[in-house]
């Protein structure tokens, strides 16, 4: 009944031991991984970047800075002059909550009379939005338990009234937040596999062999084999644009020309990290094993999931390093905060820049694999 | 170097002078620490068929892929028709055609579209490219088969779609890496004879094969063995060379029971020089005038002979002296 059972164990274990790759992919990537996104997985959120625009600037002002930064949910990273200043940073993503507090703040306090904080909430993240506001509706709740200890007359209203206001994603819908991200890192996914897959499938059915004695120039090759997918990409770019408008229901706040303009930075650097995978791959197996190695931190790393702001430093850094980071902020910026190509070149440019680097390198590296 | 110097030294090889489309001038290349071609030399003439044998590994398809342009050789020159193999290697491509061992075409696109694709891919402009795919579909007689999935294709015919793409550019000179590997008996004969007609409207052929028929069937031949040519030459010249057909020594096929015995008695006896065993016979090689000794010594041990008679050497006998030679 058991006839072989040991013959094929032996014959399995020395399968695995002369497949170092694969006996690497199995043992050391998951430890690796683990390490690595184990602490990005982090909804418990800190540290939430914020701007501070302080009229008043007296001590009363600077103590209730101090007890929001002391929550150690809130990192002041920008101090404001004025309104404008703060709605074009939650506008481009650089904060998430700003605290405006009111010149007459302290007179009010020592007056003990009521007045009013205001705390913009960026909503395009409802889970960020949902801990800023909980967080500073406990802090003004405190501080005015504080005042009314001191005083004797119980008022009909809180004394300090924090006044959260949720930007561009008022009702805090968790799917306008998701969707577009999950449009990104879908559109990373499948354009990079399948550009790999074109790819490596001439290498493993011996195609190239052919291919190589004929005069095709090694750019003509290339930019032949990219083009086709670029043409996919776009059209999948539309129809998954096109479903979360319309299925999922998530309105587009700015404008679509320039999401096709930066969709269009971002194709460009995600075929050539395609043409990077299968410069490295020669069957669709080993594609796909190396395509996982990119796909964990698109979902994990990129601020699609979790907060990136929340990341250790090192890991943070790790999320930099995915293309799908900045298309998730483009993405985000325009369907949600109608933003507008000044908020998010920088991001366009990091992402052009990345494709120019990785297609420099795959195109090397692709000469010298066909050669 | 000069290639003068190694034409003047083969000249009385060829009968018929043709210019030469392939010259080879101590081509090396090396991998690493390891020799896969050394020092190789030969000249391929317009219309030959030049026939290239040797055993697995032993650098065959090395030399191939240097005389295409596509592999850099580590020292030596070769000229494919009139180019160098390094420095205009783009020209190389431009006239040569390739057909490599296994099928390497695009199973999921039809017969047309393949054909249809090296058309373009060499750069035929459109206005001849209709005319000149309906020619190659016509030489290998493909026209049956046209939209039907490469993929689905048995043996032969894939072989006839790969040669008519390696000929859709109209090349001078077709390079086939084993063509007929791994196909039945009846394609192979119906390839090698498509090989013969366009071998007479002016194709040169360099073929690798392993088939002794085959090599019979060329005009010249080169036997590479452990990275070097150890014989080169129409298969009439390789029968007579000395190290084959030594002198004061005749061929005979013997007809023999209990072979494997027979074998080793016969190679004990003195006048014996080589015997070399086949399905049911044994070639052997014997001082001129012994063979009356031979009889008589068969006849001692006790075995029956069916029948004896004086063969010339085949290119299996050619190829079995040479490697054993070679190898003391």
């Amino acid at each position: 009944m058991f006839q072989g059972f040991f013959a094929i164990v032996y014959k399995e274990t020395r399968h695995i031991v002369r497949d170092p790759r694969s006996l690497f992919l199995m043992l050391v990537i998951p430890s690796i991984e683990l390490t690595i996104f184990g602490f990005a997985v982090n909804l418990d959120i800190k540290n939430i970047k914020t701007g501070l625009l302080n009229q008043d600037k007296r001590v009363e002002s600077r103590n209730l800075v101090d007890q929001f930064v002391n929550s150690g949910y809130f990192d002041i990273v920008e101090i404001f002059n004025n309104e404008e200043e703060m709605a074009t940073a939650m506008r481009r993503g650089i904060v998430r909550v700003g605290i405006h507090i009111p010149p007459y703040y302290t007179d009010r306090v020592l007056k003990n009379e009521h007045v009013d904080i205001q705390i913009l909430i960026d909503g395009s993240d409802s889970t960020v939005a949902m801990q800023a506001l909980n967080v500073s509706n406990a802090i003004g709740l405190r501080a005015s338990i504080k005042m009314l200890s001191k005083t004797k007359s119980l008022p009909s209203q809180f004394p300090i009234d924090m006044r959260p206001r949720v930007l561009f994603n008022p009702d805090m819908r968790t799917a306008n937040f998701m969707i577009p991200g999950l449009c990104g890192v879908i559109l990373q996914v499948v354009i990079m596999l399948l550009t790999s897959f074109a790819i490596v499938r001439e290498k493993e059915q011996r195609t190239l062999e052919q291919l190589v004695v004929t005069p095709v120039s090694r750019f003509g090759l290339m930019l032949g084999k990219l083009v086709p997918f670029l043409g996919v990409g776009i059209c999948e770019t539309a129809s998954v644009l096109f479903l979360m408008r319309f299925l999922f229901q998530v309105p587009i706040a700015g404008s679509v020309l320039l999401l096709a303009f930066f969709a269009g930075i971002f194709l460009f650097t995600t075929l050539g990290m395609g043409l990077l995978v299968s410069t490295f791959a020669q069957n669709q197996i080993q594609a796909l094993q190396i395509s996982f190695l990119i796909l964990l931190p698109s979902f994990l790393l990129s601020g699609f999931m979790f907060p990136q702001e929340t990341m250790p430093k090192v890991i943070y850094w790790f999320g930099q390093m995915v293309p799908a980071t900045y298309f998730i902020r483009i993405l985000r910026g325009i369907i949600l905060r109608n933003a507008g190509f000044w908020d998010l070149w920088h991001n366009g440019a990091i992402l052009g820049a990345m494709g120019i680097i990785i297609l420099f390198v795959a195109s090397f590296r692709f000469h010298k694999t066909i050669g | 170097m000069s290639l003068n110097i190694l034409q003047v030294e083969n000249n009385h090889i060829f009968k018929q002078v043709h210019a030469p489309v392939i010259q080879v001038n101590e081509l090396t290349r090396k991998f690493g620490s390891y020799t896969a071609v050394d020092r190789v030399s030969l000249v391929v003439r317009e219309r030959d068929i030049f026939g290239f044998l040797g055993p697995n590994g032993s650098g065959k398809t090395t030399l191939i892929r240097m005389l295409c342009g596509i592999l850099r050789p580590t020292s030596g020159e070769a000229k494919v028709m009139g180019y160098d193999v390094v420095y205009e290697s783009e020209e190389v491509k431009k006239s040569i055609g390739y057909m490599s061992q296994q099928f390497s075409l695009y199973s999921d696109l039809t017969v047309l579209e393949n054909i249809n694709f090296y058309a373009r891919i060499y750069g035929i402009p459109r206005r001849q490219r209709k005319e000149r795919i309906d020619e190659v579909i016509n030489i290998v007689e493909i026209k049956p088969y046209l939209n039907q999935l490469s993929g689905s294709l048995s043996g032969g015919w894939k072989q006839r779609l790969a040669l008519a793409c390696a000929l859709v550019h109209n090349p001078k000179l077709l390079f086939l890496d084993e063509p007929t590997a791994g196909i039945d008996p009846v394609a192979r004969r119906d390839l090698w004879n498509l090989l013969f007609d366009l071998s007479a409207r002016g194709t040169t052929f360099f073929v690798t094969t392993h088939y002794m028929d085959e090599a019979e069937r060329c005009s010249h031949l080169g036997y590479i063995y452990f990275s070097k040519l150890i014989a080169y030459g129409s298969p009439e010249e390789l029968k007579k060379m000395p190290q084959v057909m030594p002198e004061g020594y005749v061929r005979y096929e013997l007809r023999i029971d209990r072979l494997t015995e027979a074998m080793r008695e016969l190679l004990k006896m003195p006048f014996v020089k080589d015997a070399t065993m086949f399905s049911d016979v044994i070639h052997i090689h014997i001082q001129q005038g012994s063979e009356e000794e031979l009889q008589h010594s068969i006849a001692k041990k006790g075995f029956f002979v069916e029948s004896l008679r004086l063969v010339p050497p085949t290119l299996e006998d050619v190829f079995v002296t040479l490697t054993r030679s070679f190898g003391k």
